[in-house]
């Protein structure tokens, strides 16, 4: 009898013991599900909707109706490479700063922890802030320091954000994400082996031959990391847009675009099908690099 | 020879570091000067300083913006640490099965565009009537936050001793116990890691602030950005607004270096 409780008491607490974990991991579950995945479908389905908050009374079923007007308008094809294009430059382009400050920094110099504080600290700037003072302080035609410095070099002032905007994005990304990516290979030139570095250069292999066949082989996985989080960052990068060029000259991204169709057009319609393709575009981009990457991930997070 | 060398790189090292902070001191040494000073054609280094553009600053109000960004970014960190905390428990010392499905399904969530959700928020949170809102942009946050949380604190999870956790489930410890007395403790840093990047991103955040608050729950990445259409001489006020809305999160940085690359890579790399 009493033993009969006692396995009773056992088989009830292991029950519970397997329902903990869904327990635990529900409520992180249902609240992304709820503000992420919800209001997902909501923009499919405001998608096929005709509504423009301007003329609310007109709202009606429009099928496909602003998907053939996404396609057909052609704002979309060049808010793709504007897109891709300017997360690709600034995550190869932060990389490779990135990658020089890390091997700058992976030395033992005095005053090494400072130069290492002031590298990193653009990436701790609100980037709003970034924008504006890059804008208004750094590329503006009067008064920047660049054009200070370019004048003293006995050029014309360039109106870098107005002239130039697309290369202006990439700099200001650049300067803004190179730091992240310099503090994770850092971390991956720091763990290399001391004695493997030692036996390299008692053979006389050479700086850069140590740098190219031991070194990089080794940060390969620190740098498909810096790749993948730079890119999920850089993709989404809104601010320096909507301040510094405002979608001028190629930097019209697919969040820029549905940001001016729906707040500025206040067309609810067609600003969710460019959402919806947007989406997809992501997802397909993501899932190529995220799956390839993901074990890389996994296998970095259960060393 | 060798030393020479040595100093020649260390010297480079440092004039690159110098001037690739530049912008952030000069932005610094901006906030200080008069209107005048600061559009000034020929750079000026040496100038009377001046708290004028501080004082203008609070004239904008811009107390209240830095008290709405306060709140936001408090009240979504303390939420996403209740929530990603039991989650990465679940996904690490308890691990369930298809631990895989779940995590790709967080990460996932980071990847998914803005853009997927701002629309029906905007208009769900306008029927509401909680446009404008420091919560609702709290909870926003908060999703926004979530999956990178949960990912970083499954990492720092992951490293408390299996041991421990046996010995105490030995002694009798329920799961309660185990969690508070036993877990928690010892991946405090951890949690302390997450909560100063949640607060970063929610600090620092301008999409979702700009769309969804206006007048009353405004914060100070759209009040800076409302310069942008500033007439006339503004840079030393920009400057001074911008050094306020910074300095907090630089500061922050500074001192936790360590526990930002941990965190900021999501335990990928140690």
């Amino acid at each position: 009898m009493a033993s009969g409780t006692k396995i009773e008491q056992q088989a009830k607490s292991a029950t519970k013991e397997k329902f903990l974990p869904r327990k635990l991991i529900a409520p992180a579950l249902i609240f992304s599900i709820a503000l992420t995945q919800v209001p997902f479908l909501v923009t499919i389905y405001f998608s096929l909707m005709e509504w423009n908050l301007l003329k609310p009374q007109e709202k009606a079923f429009a099928g496909i109706d602003n998907y053939i007007y996404v396609f057909k308008t052609g704002d979309l094809l060049p808010a793709i490479i504007a897109t891709v294009g300017l997360t690709a430059f600034s995550v190869v382009c932060s990389l490779l700063v990135g990658l020089f400050f890390a091997v700058l920094l992976d030395r033992k110099f005095r005053g090494q922890s400072i130069a290492r504080t002031l590298i990193i600290t653009p990436f701790l700037i609100m980037p709003a802030a970034s924008a504006l003072i890059w804008k208004f302080s750094m590329f503006d035609t009067n008064i920047g320091i660049i054009n200070f410095v370019v004048q003293k070099l006995g050029f014309s002032a360039i109106g870098w954000s107005t002239q130039y905007p697309y290369i202006s994005v990439i700099i200001l990304l650049t300067w803004q994400y190179a730091p992240f990516m310099m503090l994770i290979l850092l971390s991956g030139l720091q763990s290399q082996s001391r004695e493997v570095l030692e036996a390299a250069s008692v053979d006389r292999a050479g700086v850069l031959r140590t740098f190219a066949f031991i070194t990089l082989p080794h940060l390969r996985q620190y740098i498909e990391i810096a790749i993948l989080l730079g890119t999920i960052m850089l993709l989404q990068a809104f601010d320096p847009i909507a301040i510094m060029t405002k979608g001028t000259g190629g930097t019209k991204t697919l969040a820029y675009l549905l940001y001016e169709r729906a707040f500025v057009g206040m067309n609810v319609g067609q600003a969710a099908a460019y959402g919806v393709v947007t989406v997809i575009l992501t997802i397909i981009v993501a899932t190529i690099s995220l799956r390839s990457l993901f074990k890389v991930f996994i296998s970095g997070v259960s060393k | 020879m060798k030393s020479t060398k040595a100093t020649l790189i260390t010297g480079a090292t440092w004039i690159i570091a110098v001037t690739y902070f530049f912008p952030v001191a000069w932005m610094f040494i901006n906030s200080f000067k008069t209107e005048n000073d600061a559009a000034s054609l020929t750079p000026k280094f040496i100038f009377t300083p001046t708290l004028e553009g501080f004082s203008r600053l609070a004239d904008r109000g811009m107390v209240d913006y830095l008290t709405n960004s306060l709140m936001a970014s408090v009240i979504s960190t303390a939420l996403v640490l209740l929530l990603a905390i039991p989650a990465a428990y679940a996904l690490s010392v308890r691990p369930i099965v298809k631990v895989q499905d779940a995590l790709f399904f967080f990460i996932s969530t980071r990847f998914m565009p803005a853009a997927a959700s701002i629309l029906p928020l905007f208009i769900i949170f306008k029927n509401l009537r909680v446009l404008d809102n420091i919560f609702a942009l709290s909870l926003v946050y908060a999703a926004m936050n979530l999956p990178i949380a949960i990912w970083m604190m499954r990492s720092f999870l992951s490293e408390v001793p299996h041991e421990v956790i046996e010995a105490s489930r030995i002694d009798g410890a329920n799961f309660e116990t185990e969690l508070w007395s036993v877990v928690l403790p010892i991946v405090l840093p951890g949690i302390a890691a997450v909560a100063l990047i949640c607060f970063i991103f929610s600090w620092n955040e301008y999409f979702f602030s700009v769309l969804l608050t206006s007048a009353n729950a405004k914060t100070t990445p759209p009040f800076l950005a409302s310069f942008v259409d500033g007439r006339g001489q503004f840079l030393a006020v920009l400057s001074a607004a911008s050094t306020v809305a910074a300095l907090p999160v630089i500061l922050a940085g500074w001192f936790a270096q360590k526990q930002l690359v941990r965190g900021l890579a999501m335990g990928a790399v140690k």
